[in-house]
């Protein structure tokens, strides 16, 4: 399939253009949502009960890890909507795989990171810091797995649609929203990671 | 990227180059004060925020292809407002608390 092949008619391209402005609206709203779980972060950071600190629970080079895997990560979807533009199904395949695999490093990190916490008692019902810790990073987290799950589904409907004017359409809304996942995570370690380990 | 069909046209991986790199550097200066205490507590804050914020413009550049000529004015507006709530609440929220919290301490 070439790119030609994707060209759709007027009414289309504005329903498309719809879309991906109320999926814009929709990150937009979730952007907010991070903004209240960071407020309740710096509020909640100093109330440790008594119990650990950042800086004695956080690890530098996990943070760095994390920060990588999703840096890369976004790249690499970056090289599949090039694919897609350029109409190369297998390419397209091949850079989802890659995403999914960044992604699932990430969250194997954050998963070892947090049961790692929790085993050694330093669990959301800790202390007002871990709580707040939890639901902030937890949230990211959550989001990054649906994340995973659409890009499953997508390589799916890749492989079952082909490179289909409805299914590029889904792909570029996946891309944004892995993008502006990759974005929060910018601010977790600049907010959470470093202050704590500083 | 241009929007001639609905579905946004990306012919090169030149941005995505740039973004990474760019990210990369952005990350590993803030990731290297910390690791090396090169900085006193406050200074090394500061350095941070700036560096986030410097490193989102970056990702909305060159990931997400945000700019003034081809993005949609709506999806712009939606952004600038999104900004100006995330500024209210963070920011009047950390002032009610930490005032709250002087307030409370004397």
């Amino acid at each position: 399939m070439t790119a030609t092949a994707m060209t759709v008619s007027p009414q289309d391209a504005a329903k498309y253009e719809e879309k991906e402005f109320g999926f814009w609206l929709y990150l937009m709203s979730d952007a907010v949502i991070f903004a209240c779980l960071f407020a309740t972060y710096l509020v909640m950071v100093g109330n440790t009960a008594g119990g650990p600190t950042g800086n004695e629970l956080f690890s530098l080079e996990r943070a760095a890890g994390e920060t990588a895997l999703l840096l890369f990560s976004s790249t690499t979807f970056g090289f599949a909507a090039v694919a897609l533009s350029a109409g190369e199904r297998s390419r397209v395949l091949l850079w989802l795989a890659v995403t999914f695999v960044l992604g699932a490093g990430f969250i194997f990190l954050e998963f070892g990171e947090f049961a790692g916490m929790i085993a050694q008692g330093a669990g959301p019902d800790r202390s007002g810091f871990l709580s707040a810790f939890f639901t902030l990073v937890g949230t990211h987290g959550l989001h990054v797995s649906i994340g995973l799950l659409w890009i499953l589904v997508m390589i799916g409907q890749v492989v079952v649609k082909g490179l289909t004017v409805p299914v590029a359409s889904r792909l570029m809304r996946l891309g944004l929203f892995w993008h502006f996942l990759d974005i929060i995570w910018v601010v977790i370690f600049s907010v959470v990671y470093l202050p704590g380990l500083l | 990227m241009d929007v001639t069909s609905g579905i946004p046209v990306e012919r090169t991986i030149k941005p995505y180059l740039i973004g990474i790199v760019l990210a990369l550097i952005l990350t590993a200066i803030p990731f290297g004060i910390v690791a090396f205490g090169a900085l006193e507590r406050q200074t090394a804050l500061i350095v941070i925020a700036v560096l986030a914020v410097i490193q989102i413009l970056v990702h909305l550049r060159f990931f997400l292809h945000i700019d003034f000529k081809s993005t949609p004015r709506e999806n712009l507006v939606a952004l600038a407002f999104a900004v100006v709530l995330i500024c209210i609440m963070v920011g009047g929220s950390l002032w009610i608390m930490f005032d709250l919290y002087h307030r409370m301490m004397v």
